[in-house]
């Protein structure tokens, strides 16, 4: 895109370069392996071999005779109340909620699973004695496989459950059944939404420090989520929660990895209260495989009904979402994201859901960049291609058919939710444009020259993000609200300390948040100090996930500034004998309207305030304020992506060769920092196109536990991408903003596949699944001439 | 069974016992407590852990800390000098070459390593340089864009 | 991850480390591959020797009708040297495409052989070089083809008290080297070596077997004069490499014929 000059410092819109920078490139970041506390001792977790076994007994007595060893903890002997606890209970989905207890007490249900908890002086210790505990195992039948678990006669998972099902979803409209028998064709497609991992460079980590003389815990954890953490460790821990500290140190990425409560933020805390002293654990990168969250592994089976001009008039979609062998924070209801999505951006009147979760022996699913979405916009967009196709209809030309039109805002969809605002067509238009649609057909035929098929896709995707207005995570059973908390606080020499309920572990909130500051209340950025994850410090907040930073904590911060503004009117006024109404703002101070020689600057005010010396009636000392903001909506971002990929077929590789995308989030703080995340989010969207899958096999075992197996890709695996944007602002919250974390993710991997099924539509081929490796595609080549 | 060691890390000789199974990354991040290196795989994948050797850019976990006995070191804290950036910090802050930074010190390292072993890479060059090394945030491109610019500044000073 | 406990020496010499090894110790070259299993506890050696400090196993030079790689020169040396690069381009051309540039950088061309990786380029472009290796012992040296050190998974036929000190490769004019993998740090799915010699094309593939083999469909038919599209119709035959998640057994013989034709271009081309 047009390259925005890149500021020191700066405004709203400004691409001002990031304050967070220095500490990171000088080494100075402070990640959770990075502290160390006096008495520190660290511990290392037992985890099951197997898919599927009772735990007939626990042998420890090598280990805990090995110098240095303070002790071996086992679900007997850890001092916890309950075992891990989901917030997700989606109503009429009949959810059920195993026990899944912090170490497993007499069966394993999937690898990585932990057993014991070795506790040392130091990690190599803990390392060599978790070697030499011994665990009694009898194992027993697996399923990995969501679709096997659902069918008769598969082994069970939780033997209390005879069918292995954790939750139905479903959504009906009335007018469903009519409206398909009126359609005059249908097309159906089964799409494979592979399971994947997230993969934070930084692993998970946390430290437990338990005072016990006071029985105030600290707890150090690589989180996105410091208070859903706190609340959760004094349910689980049997505490107060007011005497629970979550500090989220710097923490190097989270893609929904780290917006969770895990048993180890619970087991080191526990395990401090037993030894007496801190205890750290660092995740392994082959732990983090198997111990952190897994995302996406759903299938679904789409038939749409459409009419002779290409339109849907009907949409069903049955699917099988893998939940794993429990439920985490928020397991149930990630599906529930997805039924939200079905529709994507289309004006799909009439549909029908039904969204079955299973259990399987495998780790659990959350939360991953997208969660829930993009296997919904995966499943669309590659739906209005296989309707294009059966049409012999132009891929753009489906969509302009089917987009929801601008005046149709606030759109309410059929599955429930209501559209804030969307200029689809516009967008797949500049998209088009940029991408030279209309010159494809040349580019192809030079391809075909040398021998390669050329293809080119479209992913025209609206996601729903800014979680959450609490009613609605209320009403669909998440048992946590949306909200977002800020405070702003002035020093008395004019500086500001921000205060905010996010949690950012990359997204530069302290720049961004600066940048509001300093165009909403005149403070300039160099002198706005951002504070995040540390509950001590915080009120309330949530943190950060659901691409909900801006439209929810950023508004929440919006509102407070205008507080503090409206505040120092109050005392301007009074200082400088006037009426509120008689003053006038200019961005950096109240004056006397047309009189710049009676004004006061917020410096000035701040200062006034906390001397407080002369305050007007009833006006509380220093301007400091606190908004906890409740959205009335989540936003829709939207764009398209377009993607053109080559294929050799001696290999079967996919190359991405042209990769332009036209998002559109609402009005931009920082364009440097959007483009950022664009670019990250297509290329985990490329990573499961591509590249990534997490494997389990027939006996349980995962086959991808390292960075060598699993294909997180590199800088040579990976286009250069072409970014622009159109604005069109959110109705929903003053500052018309949306959010931007999510959408390359959620768009990239249809744009891609979309491609590559073009590419080789020449031979027949109509649909591909994920990830597209070399001999994948080889083999759907051989087929297809064969 | 400690040997004591003495390695010259950013320009200081520190002599320390350590046991010979300690990894240089650790021996980096626990003994010295320079955390600016960090640990992102158990199998020499992610580059996290990228420390020049001798001048040579290697991976700090998959070298013993005895081995480096009598070598000179530079890890990401040895960068800046008196204050000032060195030009590869300059271009990855200029560019927008890291998120939540945890590849970035190694990144910046390996990064170093190819500026010194080829000062004018193109583009292509760059990328598949960089290619033991995993960021999970970026997509690469503005990280691309900062050895690119890192180059030509060292290229002209 | 970390390394079970063990013993460490660093040998300024040869006979320092053919001593150690004598004594039980196992010799760390490079690292790159034997530093991630021990820290994945897959390998535990009570006691290893560093050969990172022995002068006389690294360096290239000509002897005779032959070069002679010390073992411990290191990937990206190997890469770049203009002896190696003009008469045994293949060996090279498998150096410059090991890992990435920061294992290059320490792993070396003996190390990648000794550890006997089914996927390793080193070994199968050594293959069809023609290579062998010296083999020290406090007792004596010997000469191995190849072919006769490695001989199975991660496995070599060296005795405990060996340890490779040089690579003999002899030279060719015509060599290269052709991998495919799926991320450019990927091992290779399958890489195929080829030299054309004086007394025919020799071709040999990694990742077809649990060690590095010739491939004789390919060798055969175009030494009996077939068109290189042909030989790579041919070059499966008679491999069966592994189907797992890299590919099936087909498309692995398939490929084995692609990067074969595509190696054998590239030499004939030099």
């Amino acid at each position: 895109m047009a390259t925005v000059e890149r500021k020191a410092t700066g405004g709203i819109g400004d691409s001002v370069l990031r304050k967070e920078d220095r500490k990171f490139v000088t080494g100075e970041g402070r990640y959770t392996d990075d502290l160390k506390l006096p008495g520190m001792l660290h511990a290392v977790f037992v985890r099951s071999p197997f898919g599927h076994a009772k735990v007939k007994g626990i042998d420890a007595s090598a280990a805990e005779a090995m110098p240095g060893v303070r002790a071996v903890l086992t679900h007997a002997t850890l001092p916890v109340e309950t075992g891990v606890l989901s917030a997700s209970n989606p109503p009429g989905s009949d959810v059920r909620q195993p026990e899944q207890p912090v170490l497993a007490r007499d069966e394993v249900r999937y690898v990585g699973e932990p057993v014991a908890m070795v506790i040392a002086e130091n990690r190599y210790v803990a390392r060599d004695a978790a070697d030499l505990v011994i665990v009694d195992y009898d194992p027993i039948a697996v399923v990995c496989d969501a679709e096997a678990a659902l069918a008769d006669g598969a082994p069970l998972v939780h033997s209390e459950y005879p069918d292995n099902v954790a939750a139905t979803l479903k959504h009906e409209t009335d007018g469903f059944d009519a409206a398909m028998a009126k359609a005059s064709r249908t097309v159906e497609l089964r799409v494979v939404n592979q399971r994947v991992t997230p993969m934070p460079m930084e692993t998970r980590g946390c430290i437990g420090d338990w005072q016990q003389a006071t029985g105030e815990v600290t707890l150090y954890t690589s989180t996105q989520v410091a208070h859903f953490v706190r609340t959760f460790v004094s349910i689980v821990c049997g505490t107060s929660e007011a005497k629970v500290r979550v500090v989220a140190p710097d923490v190097g990425g989270g893609f929904g990895a780290k917006l969770n409560t895990y048993r180890e933020e619970f087991a080191v805390c526990a395990a401090s209260h037993k030894v007496g002293v801190p205890v750290k654990w660092i995740e392994d990168r082959t732990e983090n495989a198997v111990a952190t969250i897994h995302g996406r592994d759903q299938v679904q089976y789409y038939t749409a009904g459409v009419d002779d001009t290409g339109r849907i008039v009907a949409l069903k979609m049955d699917a099988i979402q893998n939940n794993g062998a429990y439920h985490q924070l928020l397991t149930p209801s990630i599906s529930h994201l997805t039924l939200f999505m079905v529709p994507g951006c289309y004006d799909i009147q009439d549909i029908s859901i039904r969204i079955r979760q299973a259990f399987t022996n495998t780790t659990p699913t959350d939360a991953y960049r997208g969660a829930g979405r993009p296997e919904a916009t995966h499943g669309i967009e590659r739906l209005l291609d296989a309707v294009a196709d059966d049409l012999g209809m132009d891929a753009a030309e489906v969509r302009r058919v089917n987009f929801i039109k601008p005046e149709q805002f606030p759109y309410s969809s059929s599955t429930g939710l209501i559209y804030d605002s969307g200029d689809y067509e516009t967008t797949m238009e500049e998209a088009l444009r940029l991408a030279d649609y209309a010159g494809f057909p040349a580019r192809r035929a030079e391809s075909e020259k040398n021998g390669r098929y050329r293809g080119i896709g479209l992913s025209t995707y609206v996601e729903v993000c800014g979680l959450a207005p609490s009613a609605v995570t209320a009403a669909i059973g998440i048992g946590a609200p949306g909200w977002e908390h800020s405070t702003v606080r002035l020093h008395p020499t004019g500086k500001a300390t921000v205060i905010t309920g996010t949690s950012p572990h990359g997204q530069g909130h302290a720049t961004t948040w600066s940048q509001i500051t300093q165009t909403e209340l005149g403070i300039p950025f160099e002198d706005v100090e951002v504070i995040h994850g540390d509950t001590a410090f915080q009120p309330y907040g949530l943190g950060t996930y659901g691409s909900r930073s801006l439209a929810v904590g950023g508004v929440a911060l919006y509102r407070s500034l205008g507080k503090v503004r409206e505040k120092a009117r109050e005392l301007a006024a009074h200082l400088l004998e006037c009426s509120v109404d008689d003053l006038e703002w200019t961005g950096t101070a109240w004056q006397v309207k047309g009189s710049p020689d009676r004004a006061k600057t917020i410096q000035e005010l701040a200062g006034a305030a906390w001397a407080a010396a002369s305050m007007p009636d009833g006006s509380e000392p220093v301007l400091e304020a606190t908004t906890f903001h409740d959205p009335p909506n989540f936003t829709f971002p939207f764009g398209t992506h377009v993607c053109e990929v080559e294929i050799d077929p001696t290999t079967g590789r996919v190359e991405v060769v042209n990769y332009t995308a036209v998002d559109d989030c609402g009005n931009v703080i920082n364009p440097m920092i959007v483009d950022g995340q664009v670019h990250g989010g297509i290329i985990q969207g490329l990573g499961q196109a591509l590249y990534e899958e997490t494997v389990y096999g027939e006996d349980g075992q995962m086959l991808t536990p390292t960075l060598v197996e699993y294909l997180v890709p590199a800088a040579s695996d990976v286009p250069p991408m072409t970014l622009a944007r159109t604005t069109t602002p959110s109705p929903s919250n003053p500052m018309g903003v949306k959010g931007i974390g999510e959408a390359g993710t959620i768009a990239a991997s249809s744009a891609i596949v979309n491609a590559a099924v073009d590419a080789l539509s020449g031979l027949g081929v109509r649909h591909i699944e994920m990830p597209m490796q070399p001999a994948r595609i080889w083999h759907v080549i051989q087929e297809a001439k064969a | 069974m400690g040997q004591t060691i003495t390695v010259t890390v950013n320009g200081t000789a520190h002599t320390a016992e350590v046991e010979p199974r300690t990894l240089l990354v650790h021996f980096l991040r626990e003994q010295l407590m320079l955390t600016g290196t960090h640990i992102g795989c158990d199998t020499s994948t992610c580059g996290c852990c990228t420390v020049h050797v001798d001048g040579e850019a290697v991976l700090s976990c998959s070298m013993l800390a005895v081995q480096a006995d009598g070598c000179a070191v530079r890890t990401v804290e040895g960068l800046e000098q008196d204050g000032e950036l060195h030009p590869i910090q300059q271009a990855f802050h200029e560019n927008h070459g890291l998120q939540c930074g945890f590849c970035t010190p190694g990144m910046m390292m390996a990064a170093l390593g190819i500026i010194e072993q080829n000062p004018g890479a193109s583009d292509d060059e760059i990328r598949h340089a960089l290619e033991g090394n995993l960021c999970r945030c970026t997509g690469y491109q503005n990280i691309v864009a900062a050895v690119r610019s890192a180059a030509d500044q060292m290229a002209r000073s | 991850m970390i390394p079970s406990t063990l013993d460490y020496t660093k040998a300024t010499s040869l006979d320092e480390a053919l001593a150690a090894v004598a004594a039980g110790a196992r010799p760390l070259a490079g690292g790159q591959s034997l530093m991630p299993l021990m820290r994945l506890r897959l390998a535990a050696p009570p006691a290893l020797v560093d050969l990172n400090g022995v002068p006389e196993l690294v360096g290239v030079c000509e002897d005779g009708d032959e070069l002679a790689i010390g073992a411990m020169t290191r990937h990206r040396d190997v890469a770049a040297d203009p002896l190696v690069q003009q008469h045994c381009h293949v060996v090279a051309q498998a150096a410059a495409g090991v890992g990435s540039l920061v294992i290059r950088n320490r792993g070396t061309i003996g190390g990648s052989l000794c550890h006997a990786d089914p996927h390793g380029d080193m070994p199968a472009a050594v293959l069809a070089a023609g290579g062998s290796v010296i083999v020290r012992s406090a007792s004596g040296e010997r000469r191995l083809d190849i072919g006769d050190l490695v001989t199975s998974y991660l496995t070599t036929s060296l005795a405990d008290d060996e340890i490779v000190t040089q690579i003999r490769l002899p030279r060719n004019a015509q060599s290269a080297y052709a991998k495919f993998h799926r991320r450019a740090i990927d091992w290779s799915i399958i890489g195929v070596g080829v030299v054309i010699g004086a007394d025919g094309v020799r071709a040999a593939a990694t990742g077809v077997a649990d060690r590095p083999l010739r491939v004789t469909g390919f060798e055969d038919a175009i030494n009996g004069g077939a068109s290189p599209e042909e030989a790579a119709a041919a070059a499966g035959a008679g491999l069966s490499p592994t189907s797992d998640l890299d590919g099936s057994t087909e498309y692995k013989q398939h490929l084995v014929g692609v990067l074969a034709a595509q190696a054998y271009a590239e030499a004939a081309g030099r």
